[in-house]
């Protein structure tokens, strides 16, 4: 370790657990799923309106070309992830349930746009002015592929008024199972380092960190040999602890900044990307790649063959259980994301999304949660509370419809992470609740009437 | 589609701990002081705690069954270890009866009228004790003198505590030091050969079992060190103002009920706050209510009143004494 990029570990201030990791894909190397038949690719991948579709039913598009534009400011482009002639444009459910308007392309080949540079060549050398960067990144349909998908030209467009000094990349994933971006740090390292002096120009700030736990010393020990000494970027070993991939909570972690209710990172002089967006910035403005891949977990112990794939956008779950051995009639519980936060789904065709690190399978042991019992007052859930909330008054307030008082315990603060529920030798479902009451608390404020 | 698929909101995974784990920890805990307990005061010490136990488990069973008409919850073992704590609270003499009408008392009325675990305001094994205290004073304070593994049950020589004695001296008037020099020394108040209730003498083993429930992260260190540590500030700066008339801070932490008070009856998750500042403000009104009625007060004892009162003030500790809101007061280090 080079002395002067590494500094002691540090986490964040308020609560925090430790669920076991299992981070049973850790030492899988990447591999490449076989592009399907058939792709759905849903417009609406990102924070703010669907993208408008520009293409229309019986083209041949080639992988990479645009096919729905962005509808606004906050929005994105979304782009072909095949090449192949588009079979339909209809309304498909994505893994909320609901249908969203999206376009299946049926494959043909793989015929990349001319200008899209896909080897494995490194390009360093970056000449573009800040705002060029952001127009290719913007052109890219580059979102947040953490899972928030909130575009990344808009987090790179700094508000007039706002000023930015430090820039944080996320290579936290607290996620237990989820090994993506962990993988992708080993494998991609440099590319990820030239991302991130990318995103240092665009954005101009002094101090660049990349926060990293320390159940991933080789991530730490790798990028640190590929940095010089000048202190340029730092690397910062968190102590392990879920969550601190929130955003909130590694800001805190790393800086000591507490962003205000309901404000942003950047009203604390921080703009946070995670590794994997930052990835995918070095290929859109370096190769003129856009977004329409990404490394996905698929886990679960039930699972013959857990893996680390790339994938394409818009494939089917199933396709990629499949590639990890799963017995379809083995899984009782099919999970979007990471089993803290991540969503459980009962459509095996639905299609992957930018925002998708994870497939994660349960079989019949893991699947059901025990009944829940009367509270103890133990306070366990207060104490592992990341955002510093009480979630067993949330929850009584709630389960009682009195929103106005919700409102004034900072109801609208959580970042439903799911500790207090983790942590409830009650087995309560206090998170369930405490959404319940959030929304409608956030519907309340919304239409003034609270 | 997959017709078994379960669709529920996350996390997805927990935690493995539940009440019953919690509990048995607790009880795990109080081991060594009991082996303790035994072997001073002999198979009294068993037989009340094993009356007590039995109807602490069968009274709730009985509430939970017939009067509630609910599925009964005795195996989450609160019951058991309610029943654990009220024995440790009693002397090894007491006949069974007033054991019975005290375990009655604890679970019936402090907990269940109360609707059970998680409503009850007053910690129930306490509340019980001070029941009896109230209602057989006489029998609540003669204690039997340890005189091992073969003391009887019922007829048992009894004598007085180390407190009592001290409050005795003080009331006719003797100075502090004579009355210290008559009674035993630090070393066997550390193991804890007097006279107590079953449960309260042995420091050095309830002190083990403090850092068991510290390691197994049962509870937290915020209770129990902020009452000691009131208690001994408190106490010190008594004993300095005036040394014979005010016992020195080692000698209150290690007689009578303040360990087994700090440590098990004060740190009883239902009846204590929720919140970490809130929890040393409790802590501060424990060691300073003690104090206060062990010096002042007609009692030799106090720590049990201690954690009554301050069990009724817990309610109002949780509203005034919240975690601060996140990124509340900007901090831009």
């Amino acid at each position: 370790m080079e002395v002067g990029i590494i500094a002691k570990p540090r986490t964040f201030k308020y609560g925090g657990i430790h669920p076991p990791e299992n981070k049973i894909t850790a030492n899988k190397p990447i591999i490449d799923l076989k592009t399907p038949e058939k792709i759905v690719v849903h417009l609406s991948q990102h924070t703010g309106l669907p993208a408008k579709p520009v293409v229309n039913k019986g083209d041949y598009v080639k992988t990479g070309q645009i096919i729905g534009e962005a509808d606004g400011f906050i929005s994105a482009n979304i782009h072909s992830p095949v090449s192949g002639k588009i079979q339909k444009i209809d309304l498909e459910p994505d893994y909320s349930g609901y249908k969203k308007l999206a376009i299946t392309i049926e494959t043909q080949g793989d015929e990349w746009l001319d200008d899209i540079d896909n080897t494995n060549n490194i390009i360093e050398e970056c000449n573009l002015s800040p705002q060029e960067i952001i127009e290719k990144i913007k052109k890219a349909g580059i979102v947040g592929l953490g899972g928030a998908m909130f575009p990344s030209h808009v987090k790179l467009s700094i508000p007039p008024g706002k000023s930015i000094d430090t820039l944080i990349i996320n290579g936290v994933e607290c996620e237990p199972y989820l090994t993506a971006d962990h993988r992708l740090m080993l494998e991609k390292g440099k590319e990820i380092i030239i991302g991130i002096r990318i995103l240092k120009k665009a954005l101009n700030v002094k101090n660049v960190f990349i926060g990293i736990e320390l159940n991933k010393i080789e991530c730490i020990n790798y990028l640190a040999s590929l940095l010089d000494l000048n202190n340029e970027i730092k690397i910062i070993p968190l102590k392990v602890k879920y969550p601190q991939g929130g955003e909130k909570q590694l800001i805190q972690a790393i800086t000591g900044r507490e962003v205000p209710p309901g404000g942003l990172p950047a009203d604390v002089g921080v703009v946070v990307f995670n590794v994997a967006t930052t990835f995918a910035i070095y290929e859109a403005v370096q190769k003129n790649k856009p977004l329409i891949e990404r490394i996905i977990t698929v886990t679960g112990k039930c699972l013959e063959n857990p893996i680390n794939i790339r994938a394409r956008i818009g494939t089917p779950i199933n396709k990629l259980l499949e590639a990890a051995g799963a017995k379809v009639q083995n899984i009782r519980k099919l999970i979007v994301g990471g089993p803290m936060m991540g969503r459980a789904i009962d459509n095996f065709e639905a299609p992957v999304l930018k925002g998708t690190s994870g497939i994660l399978v349960f079989g019949e042991d893991d699947a059901l949660r025990n009944p829940h019992k009367s509270c103890i007052r133990c306070a366990r859930c207060v104490q592992s509370c990341p955002m510093h909330l009480e979630p067993y008054l949330l929850m009584t307030l709630a389960e009682r419809k009195l929103f106005e008082k919700l409102k004034n315990n900072n109801v609208t603060d959580c970042i439903e992470c799911g500790s207090c529920s983790y942590i409830c030798p009650s087995s309560r479902p206090l998170l369930d609740y405490i959404r319940y009451g959030k929304i409608n608390v956030i519907n309340l404020i919304r239409s003034k009437k609270l | 589609m997959n017709e078994k698929l379960i669709v529920s909101q996350s996390p997805h995974i927990y935690d493995n701990t539940n009440v019953q784990k919690l509990m048995l920890n607790v009880i795990i805990a109080l081991i060594p002081a009991y082996v303790f307990s035994i072997v001073f005061f002999g198979i009294g010490a068993l037989i009340v705690t094993l009356i007590s136990i039995t109807t602490c488990v069968i009274t709730e069973y009985l509430i939970q069954k017939f009067l509630l008409k609910r599925e009964p919850s005795i195996n989450d073992l609160s019951a058991v270890l309610t029943g654990i704590l009220l024995a440790m609270n009693l002397p090894s003499n007491l006949p069974w009866w007033i054991i019975v009408l005290g375990a009655i008392f604890s679970i019936g009325v402090a907990k269940m009228a109360f609707g059970g675990l998680g409503q009850n305001i007053f910690n129930p094994a306490l509340a019980g004790r001070v029941f009896l205290l109230l209602s057989f004073p006489q029998q609540m304070t003669k204690f039997p003198v340890p005189l091992g593994l073969n003391t009887p049950y019922r007829d048992a020589i009894t004598g007085p505590t180390p407190l009592s004695i001290i409050k005795e001296g003080l009331r006719k008037g003797e100075k502090l030091t004579d009355i210290l020099n008559n009674i035993i020394d630090y070393k066997q108040l550390l193991i804890g050969k007097m006279g107590g209730s079953l449960g309260e003498v042995a420091a050095l083993a309830l002190i083990i079992g403090l850092i068991y429930l510290l390691y197994k992260r049962v509870i937290t260190w915020h209770i129990p060190i902020t009452i000691i540590t009131t208690i001994i500030i408190f106490s010190g700066i008594l004993n300095l103002i005036n040394p014979e008339r005010y016992l020195d801070p080692i000698h209150h932490v290690l007689t009578g009920g303040i360990l087994l008070g700090a440590i098990y009856m004060a740190t009883d998750y239902v009846t204590s706050p929720m919140y970490t500042s809130g929890m040393i403000i409790y802590g501060i009104g424990i060691g300073i209510l003690t104090i206060v009625i062990r010096t002042f007060g007609a009692y030799p004892e106090g720590i049990s009143f201690a954690i009554l009162i301050m069990n009724s003030f817990v309610p109002l500790i949780n509203r005034y004494f919240k975690p601060k809101r996140f990124g509340e007061v900007k901090n831009n280090g």
